[in-house]
């Protein structure tokens, strides 16, 4: 089954360092790039959905972009689901193209956290994530709570250190092989597990980088897609899953949601873990990659440690990871940090990944998060 | 900004819960309909919905349910390292907390813990738990 909704073109900003451009001007160069791509023009399109800059917000965002723009949409949309808004935009999208809303959508996502946040913003940033009167006092920072996941799995089974710091060995080492990747040298787990100490059981390397940069994709029905794309992409399955917000909520710190989307997902599209040829997951911090390898079926839960160990995520495994290097090591400029995810895959998908084209690939899932590990979005899609 | 600790903002609904942490005393929400335990404290119950909630002492001891020692302190208000602590409580509810009284290279999942308070902001207090020395059978 499908969603008869479908992919017909992607864009990417300039990404990294890119002081030279405001968050919305980049939501702007990703749309357009996006719609270069598809072969349409700026009056085809008729949806716009985007998402908010953290460190420069504006109130209606997705209207502010198609007015930048000189767009007058039927439909805009601005959704906020934190790192996993890029799948639930692109499933808001899909409904807004099945009920009519409208016929041709944009989504777009862009921020500058690398050049834009100001201290304030990066402390408020810090701290937001947690319970304002319950956690917050306690000077938790981001990587302090994934810390706290860290540690459960570590005690309840067995992980260590050093099969975290295998999610960053393999980012890496696909990093190398992609030019648009803001860190591309290889390292090693002992690199890893020798880099700076931030929040036990976490180091410096075991947690993402910080960006700027967007991207954007056009969507439309199937059947017109049939008409204006050599080869749409279809999004095959959906799920979410949402388990709590804070984590001192969190009935079980070791398995997440992901569990609930992914299932959802897998049943839309029919397939199950072994019929994925390539995953795309949400890898803001080293564990919550392991977490969701288990979580999404890959491996026994608890086994997510040997499994990374034994190198099936990286160029040459029977499980590509994150082509493009992920969060660890490409681009990740906020919310929009799984975007990438989305249009490696495409590239993936339509035999333009270069160095690391992965080939005979029919389904592609894409994972991603919001929260500390609260809020789940599993797409799956395929060019089948 | 940020060269004081964060402190809770208190309001009509939790004042019960930050007074008795004043008076060296951790009160947590009873359901008066299902006798279900909950923290943080809600006007509603989050297992059956109900509207009775009755504040009562808790025992104060429970068990580290998770921790992480902070080497980079979110602010020049909190000195690193110090241990962050989700605390699972007898009554059945976990609740984050900082640790007291402990080697940070010493902490364990499992490690058993009471309460104590201390003067955070002003002259308000917050719960932290310190290790229980010397228990039977650990």
């Amino acid at each position: 089954m499908s969603m008869s909704v479908a992919l017909v073109g992607y864009g990417e900003t300039a990404l990294g360092i890119v002081p030279n451009r405001s968050p919305l001007e980049l939501t702007v160069d990703a749309t357009l790039a996006a719609i270069d791509n598809a072969g349409l023009a700026r009056k085809d399109i008729d949806g716009l959905i985007t998402c908010n800059s953290l460190v420069q917000p504006i109130m209606y965002h997705a209207e502010a972009t198609a007015e930048y723009l000189g767009l007058r949409p039927r439909h805009c949309f601005t959704v906020g689901t934190g790192g996993g808004t890029t799948y639930t935009a692109i499933r808001y999208a899909a409904a807004a193209i099945a009920e009519g809303l409208a016929s041709t959508v944009v989504v777009a996502m862009a921020d500058s956290m690398r050049s834009f946040m100001t201290r304030d913003q990066a402390m408020i940033v810090q701290a937001s994530a947690g319970h304002p009167a319950y956690e917050q006092p306690y000077g938790p920072s981001v990587p302090a709570y994934y810390a706290l996941i860290a540690r459960a799995h570590m005690a309840q089974f067995g992980t260590t250190e050093a099969q975290f710091a295998e999610a960053m060995v393999s980012s890496r080492a696909w990093a190398a092989m992609n030019p648009t990747a803001q860190y591309r040298e290889l390292v090693t787990a002992d690199d890893v597990l020798a880099s700076r100490s931030i929040a036990d059981p976490l180091k410096l390397l075991d947690c993402s980088i910080v960006s700027d940069g967007g991207g954007a994709v056009v969507l439309m029905s199937a059947e017109r897609a049939a008409d204006v794309c050599e080869k749409p992409i279809q999004l095959l399955g959906f799920g979410e899953g949402h388990a709590y917000e804070h984590v001192s909520q969190a009935q079980d710190l070791t398995t997440s949601a992901a569990v609930m989307s992914g299932q959802a997902a897998y049943e839309q599209a029919g397939i199950g873990p072994a019929d994925v040829d390539l995953a795309q997951l949400y890898d803001c911090f080293t564990p919550a990659l392991l977490i969701q390898l288990e979580d999404l079926g890959f491996c026994e839960k608890g086994a997510g440690g040997q499994y990374l160990q034994s190198g099936i995520t990286k160029p040459g495994g029977a499980l590509p990871v994150n082509t493009h290097g992920g969060m660890l090591s490409h681009c990740h400029p906020g919310n929009p940090g799984a975007f990438f995810g989305l249009t490696e895959a495409i590239r993936q998908l339509w035999g333009q990944a270069g160095e690391r084209q992965q080939q005979n690939l029919q389904h592609v899932l894409l994972h991603a998060q919001g929260g500390i590990m609260s809020s789940h979005a599993t797409l799956i899609i395929g060019a089948r | 900004m940020s060269e004081q600790r964060v402190s809770p903002t208190i309001t009509p609904l939790t004042q019960p819960y930050f007074d008795a942490c004043n008076e060296g005393r951790l009160v947590i929400q009873q359901c008066d309909g299902c006798a279900r335990w909950q923290f943080y404290p809600r006007h509603v119950c989050s297992h059956c919905g109900g509207g009775d909630l009755l504040w009562k002492e808790a025992a104060g001891t429970g068990r580290v349910a998770s921790y992480t020692v902070v080497r980079r302190a979110i602010s020049k208000a909190y000195t690193a390292p110090y241990v962050i602590a989700l605390i699972d409580l007898d009554e059945g509810v976990r609740m984050m907390t900082q640790l007291r009284e402990v080697d940070p290279d010493t902490v364990s999942v499992g490690q058993c813990v009471e309460v104590l308070f201390e003067q955070w902001v002003g002259e308000d207090s917050l719960p932290v738990f310190r290790p229980v020395k010397n228990v039977v059978g650990e």
